[in-house]
């Protein structure tokens, strides 16, 4: 078991505009903490700066100022190559995150050789297809040996997950791991991904713009704008009684079969006067300038 | 490159039998004397199917290696095929025929019985020298090949990985190279090093530095593009080496360009090579096609009307030139498959036309 504790994130690019430059700041004071067996969503459109905590969380991208420690159950910080083991990553799109040139066993083989989970070749292979067979990747032999171009999306992402979790992570983002597949089989990996935490007690940072599957899936929500989180809480007291402008604008523009005509302009909030700087903790049942750390209830 | 694959399917220009079978087996209006009760395939003539090959054979999917090899046209097949025949005589010929310095008095003779492509001015046999100067040539575009590609792998790919700095800095290098004029500053370096010490290997290697930043830049570009995939990070996120997730992740799908390049600085060196030596620059006491067309310039043989002395090693160059060439068109198609998907539309629209 592990945890993340994540202190005033901030991130910034520079971003050259011919001679000068600026910066630009993708990420803004952000703090949370994923803990065993619980799922946190990241919610937020666009640019909100989700994918770039996704990529400093999994140490792709360095965090221009704040801190991020994963934490053993006694207490360790966990550095070095054990926090490759640690937190892992599954990505948005299956189509890009599987090498087209290696069959699936070689990418579920590969964190397991390098993490030294298995010692020959003969437990790596039978460790592969049990890994499949976690993923629900059946027949696993057949599997193990097609090339990705050979599976649906929705097997790819297995595949992904399951690459995700062979070096034994404790803690998994994933980054709108259902957005690029058919919405039929969307619930399928989801729940798959529900019972893989379960079994193992992950932490789990579910990042999505979809408020329907973040209640569905998750036990927090943080809601993301411009780099800054603006709203906090359980999953339900979000949805259902969003206080940030913001928030309010998300759950508007998620269709919703009672409201087919369309939203009433004049009731929802307007876009471009949305305040950044205030946060609402459902915890704390009261506004906070965000930027500020939680307080633990 | 190695040419076709247990998997490759049939093509209509291929044997006939095999081409009908298939369309039987896929229409059923198809005669049934192929696959008759018993009956081999022996007997008469497999009559053509009612529509013949209106839609091509669907291709097998091909797996991992396989899928790098380029699939088999006739064109591939003639260039492959000119390749190997003169790879096979550089290979084997020196070993079949004379001593090419051996002086006789029948000099400037047409091809005979004897010697079958005649002789040179001091009477010497053209066929062995072809055989020798095919071999060192070869040479040179091999060593010339490799060396240029190695280069241009590790300034164009490493330096596009490693990125900031040190690509930088290697683009810098490349760009350099290459508005370096190329045959101009070789000439000045033959020229420069003296003939006893101007050796195959120092002629390979000013080939070889004057023609790796062209590839070098096109590594480069592709590389950025493969560094970008979803894939490489998440190999970076188990842990990978940098030197693996380059040789493992990325330079397999870099494989079909590095091929290609390959196959055009063989061609670049030879050509470079045959006009440096044609120039009295090449490399010392070492005979190749080039070396050939200078003596045959030389001794005249073009006003005296020698075609045997002077046409075959310009053939040679020109039939190896060609054989690559197409190799490396159908290397492109895998880089490109939309060159492939025009070629078999091509090839639909003509079997319409004839049905």
């Amino acid at each position: 078991m592990s945890s993340v504790k994540v202190t005033d994130l901030t991130k910034d690019y520079l971003i050259r505009d011919g001679l000068r430059r600026r910066r630009m700041r993708a990420v803004n004071k952000v703090s949370f903490e994923l803990t065993p067996g619980r799922t946190v969503a990241l919610v937020g459109e666009s640019g909100s700066g989700k994918s770039t905590i996704a990529k400093l969380l999994t140490r792709l991208e360095r965090p221009t100022s704040g801190t991020i420690d994963v934490l053993t159950d006694d207490g360790a910080r966990v550095a070095g190559s054990a926090y490759r083991r640690e937190v892992q990553m599954v990505f948005q799109d299956p189509f890009a995150s599987l090498n087209p040139f290696h069959s699936v066993a070689h990418h579920i083989a590969r964190p397991l050789r390098l993490h030294k989970r298995t010692q020959d070749a003969a437990s790596t292979r039978s460790e592969v297809l049990a890994m499949l067979e976690r993923v629900n990747l059946t027949p696993a032999e057949e599997m193990a040996e097609r090339r990705p171009h050979e599976l649906s999306g929705g097997q790819r992402q297995r595949v992904a997950i399951a690459r995700a979790l062979a070096p034994g992570a404790q803690v998994l983002i994933a980054d709108e791991p259902v957005s690029m597949l058919d919405v039929s089989i969307r619930l399928g990996v989801l729940n798959l991904l529900g019972r893989l935490q379960r079994e193992s007690r992950l932490a789990v940072l579910y990042i999505t713009h979809d408020l329907a599957t973040a209640r569905h899936f998750s036990d927090d929500i943080l809601v993301l704008h411009h780099g800054r989180v603006v709203e906090r809480g359980p999953a339900d007291a979000v949805i259902l009684d969003p206080h940030h402008d913001y928030t309010k604008l998300l759950a508007l523009s998620a269709p919703d079969p009672n409201r087919l005509g369309g939203v009433v302009r004049s009731t929802a909030p307007d876009r471009d006067a949305i305040d950044d700087s205030v946060c609402y903790d459902h915890h704390l049942g009261d506004w906070v300038p965000s930027g500020t750390q939680e307080v633990a209830a | 490159m190695t040419t076709s694959t247990p998997t490759d399917p049939p093509r209509p220009t291929g044997a006939s039998v095999a081409d009908s079978t298939l369309i039987a087996q896929e229409s059923p209006a198809a005669p049934t004397a192929i696959t008759g009760p018993g009956g081999p395939i022996a007997g008469p003539p497999p009559t053509p199917p009612p529509t013949p090959a209106a839609v091509p054979p669907a291709q097998p999917r091909r797996r991992g290696w396989r899928s790098l090899l380029p699939t088999m046209t006739p064109w591939l097949a003639l260039g492959l095929t000119l390749v190997g025949l003169i790879t096979l005589f550089g290979l084997i010929g020196p070993f079949l025929v004379g001593d090419p310095d051996t002086i006789r008095d029948i000099g400037l003779a047409g091809p005979t019985g004897e010697n079958i492509l005649g002789t040179t001015q001091t009477g010497q046999d053209v066929f062995s020298q072809l055989a020798f100067a095919t071999r060192g040539s070869l040479q040179i575009g091999l060593i010339v090949g490799v060396l240029a590609t190695v280069l241009s792998a590790f300034f164009g790919i490493y330096g596009a990985y490693l990125g900031g700095f040190a690509d930088e800095a290697f683009s810098l290098l490349s760009n350099v190279f290459l508005v370096i004029p190329g045959l101009p500053l070789v000439i000045v370096i033959s020229g420069f090093v003296p003939p006893e010490s101007r050796g195959l290997w120092t002629i390979a290697l000013v080939l070889a530095l004057t023609s790796w930043a062209a590839s070098a830049r096109v590594l480069r570009a592709q590389t950025l593009s493969v560094r970008q995939r979803d894939y490489v990070s998440a190999s970076q996120l188990s842990g990978e080496r940098p030197w693996r997730v380059i040789v493992v992740e990325i330079l397999p799908n870099l494989l079909p360009v590095l091929a290609s390049q390959f196959v055009y600085a063989v061609i670049a060196a030879i050509l470079g090579e045959a006009g440096l030596s044609f120039l009295g620059l090449g490399a010392s006491n070492s005979s190749t096609l080039g070396t050939m067309l200078f003596y045959a310039q030389n001794g005249f043989a073009l006003p005296l009307g020698a075609w045997w002395w002077f046409v075959p090693p310009g053939l040679i160059i020109a039939l190896f030139g060609m054989g690559l060439s197409l190799i490396n068109f159908s290397i492109d198609e895998i880089i490109d498959p939309r060159l492939k998907n025009a070629r078999n539309a091509r090839r639909l629209a003509r079997t319409r036309k004839e049905s």
